[in-house]
């Protein structure tokens, strides 16, 4: 096989996976707070938008994913209102967020269709990125990619290792046990809920600022999904976000590198794989039953204060 | 489904309908365009939507349009249809495929008013067809693109392997293969018609294989993009895309629909309308192409003009035999041209296609 084609796959993966990790870990933070939020997709095309037009009106980068992050984070802030003070079911809520930000970011984003995003430049890390093969693989991306790996490192070390984390576990786990040692539950729930907002806002601004660059009303198409997806497949632990991100992102590349080396494996095969696999690691917690892979026993449950 | 699109068209609705009130006074020719994307797209509404214009601008006040954007498929779209024409239309254009039945349900609800579907087969005494010779556009961006590659590499990102889409591979890979034996295409089919995204990585793949001209039959400008950041050429879908790829842009196909709404709405005028079948292209000025870019080369240019006057005055056909299907069996004897019965069902790759349709 010929390498540079090799090398050439590689950076591919990591650029279609990215906005995935960004989503995921979005996704995961909340789940571990025991808020299962619907609302993926629509929080990542209205970071997408945000990211572009911020980048189109010649800010830097840096402030286009600030942007994306931050609205990201007020459309989540709505979605934890309704959820946390009103006691919205989060099923449907979560479904109306999607909707909802498809919509707004198809409204506010028409006038900037057919407009193009300003290149975003490589961080090539010195030596490293050198290297035969890997070099410009790994280490030749933009700035975003090191920061989904760095914050999913961050995500672990805070879940697994921080007292702040170990009471957004317990809250996921058992919130009215939680509560009884007073704990607020509304307060982390709301904090992990527009932390994810702004992941998931940064991850669709990857899309309109990296990957395509472009906007165009449901550009998104159905990421969000696979990022919940994913989550479950990860067993709720932010490094296997990275891997499963990187290997859903394997799968659609490669499914397009092989069709254009004419090698036909059904490419509807390879589109189901990621949900295929979701399910199968579904089925396995459940035989399981409660262990160490199992979802936060809290999740997707409305808490109420008892006055 | 999304909120966004349910909104635009019960604006659209209400639109319609505050608009139809005066039209009944005035006594003017009414006109209503059903559109599956945003006007905004950039490409298959938008084109739609400069045709109604272009019957704006050619009738004035004697015509009125009205039109309801990113109308799903399917029973949405029944509703719109018939409320536009029992809001006074005297003509509806449906532009999608999808429209189909609806159009012609509703037109058996309504035989005084005029039905126009893009691209559908079903015809009724109210209900006319109309489609474009795309694969006219396809054998000269096919010509162009076997002149300039380097690599002999075409990179194809198509959609779904159906009769239209596979007609403009072969188009045009035999049109670069005429003028360059060596030439290969690598087609990848993406499974949408829009996902910028796969559409982008699509693309990537395709010129990392090699690939240094991109042809596309999806529908975003995504393609066009990345060839413009790779420094590598490409054709664009449907409407002229040179915003996104000023450099990469060869030309473009543009589905030019103004000539044929401003032939059939003055027929409607004159009392001249019937049912009919149309399938235009280069001839009719329903299938044009954008001003070719800076990197062709004058000789290319005249070529591809030589062999787009052609095809205009019907001197030459895309699909002229000797044509081998891509087993080898023999399809189109020396000389003989293909029929529009075979080119509307085409289903097989021409001889010389690596590769198998999904």
């Amino acid at each position: 096989m010929d390498y540079g084609l090799l090398s050439s796959i590689l950076h591919a993966i990591l650029v279609a996976s990215t906005p995935l990790v960004f989503a995921g870990l979005g996704a995961l933070i909340q789940e571990r707070a025991g808020v299962l939020n619907l609302g993926i997709e629509g929080l990542m095309i209205v970071g997408a938008l945000a990211g572009f037009a911020t980048a189109l009106s010649g800010f830097p980068l840096l402030i286009s994913i600030v942007t994306a992050a931050l609205a990201g984070a007020l459309l989540a802030s709505i979605f934890a209102l309704l959820v946390l003070r009103l006691y919205a079911n989060p099923v449907a809520t979560g479904l109306a967020l999607t909707l909802f930000g498809l919509g707004l970011s198809a409204l506010a984003g028409a006038q900037y269709v057919g407009q193009a995003a300003p290149q975003v430049d490589a961080w090539s890390i010195p030596v490293l990125s050198h290297l035969p093969i890997v070099g410009h693989a790994l280490f030749s991306h933009d700035p975003l990619v090191y920061l989904s790996i760095t914050l999913a490192v961050l995500m672990w070390w805070f879940i697994t290792k921080s007292r702040a984390g170990l009471i957004l576990r317990a809250i996921g786990e058992n919130h009215s046990a939680a509560h009884a040692l007073g704990f607020s539950v509304t307060g982390i729930r709301f904090l992990a809920i527009i932390s994810g907002g702004a992941l998931a806002g940064i991850g669709g601004s990857y899309l309109t600022l990296v990957q395509t660059p472009l906007f165009v009303e449901g550009m998104t198409a159905g990421r969000g999904w696979i990022a919940l997806a994913l989550v479950v497949f990860a067993s709720w632990r932010p490094l296997r976000v990275i891997v499963g991100a990187y290997l859903f992102g394997s799968v659609s590349i490669v499914q397009l590198h092989g069709q254009a080396l004419g090698v036909s494996v059904a490419s509807q095969w390879l589109s189901m794989l990621p949900y295929l696999v979701t399910i199968g690691v579904l089925a396995i917690i459940a035989k399981r039953g409660r262990g160490d892979h199992a979802a936060p026993g809290s999740l997707g449950i409305t808490f109420k204060e008892s006055k | 489904m999304n909120v966004n699109k349910i909104l635009k068209q019960c604006f659209g609705i209400f639109l319609t309908t505050a608009l139809a009130m005066p039209a009944i006074a005035a006594d003017k020719v009414k006109v209503g365009f059903v559109y599956v994307g945003p006007v905004a797209d950039a490409g298959w509404t938008y084109e739609h939507d400069r045709g109604r214009l272009a019957v704006e601008a050619e009738y004035g006040d004697k015509v009125e349009t009205v039109f309801v954007e990113s109308v799903s498929e399917g029973p949405d779209a029944e509703r719109v249809i018939a409320q536009m024409a029992s809001d006074g239309a005297d003509a509806v254009f449906t532009t999608s495929f999808g429209y189909m039945n609806p159009t012609v349900k509703v037109a058996k609800q309504f035989p005084k008013v005029k039905f126009e579907h893009a691209t559908g087969y079903k015809r009724a005494d109210n209900v006319a067809t109309y489609s474009s010779r795309f694969y006219e556009g396809r054998h000269v961006l096919g010509l162009v693109a076997g002149k300039m590659t380097k690599s002999n590499t075409i990179g194809y990102i198509a959609s779904f392997p159906i009769p239209e889409v596979v007609r403009g591979i072969n188009a045009a890979y035999l049109a670069a293969k005429s003028v360059n034996p060596q030439v290969k295409f690598k087609v990848i089919w993406v499974s949408t018609w829009f996902d910028p995204g796969k559409e982008a990585d699509a693309a990537k793949a395709l010129i990392d294989q090699g690939a240094d001209i991109l042809m596309q039959h999806t529908d975003s400008a995504a393609p066009m993009k990345i060839a413009e950041e790779r420094g590598i050429y490409a054709f664009g879908q449907a409407s002229d895309q040179a915003a996104y790829g000023p450099n990469a842009q060869l030309t473009a196909i543009i589905d030019d629909w103004a000539p044929y709404y401003v032939r059939r709405v003055g027929d409607l005028m004159n009392g001249t309308w019937s049912s009919t079948d149309t399938w235009g292209g280069f001839d009719t000025g329903m299938v044009a192409l954008a001003p070719y870019g800076k990197a062709v080369p004058d000789d290319v240019k005249a070529m591809a003009e030589e062999a787009r006057k052609a095809i205009t005055e019907g001197r030459l056909h895309a699909f002229t035999g000797p044509i081998n299907k891509q087993d080898g069996s023999p399809w189109l004897k020396p000389g003989e041209t293909a029929d529009d019965g075979t080119l509307l069902g085409m289903n097989f790759y021409v001889e010389g296609i690596e590769g198998s349709l999904p």
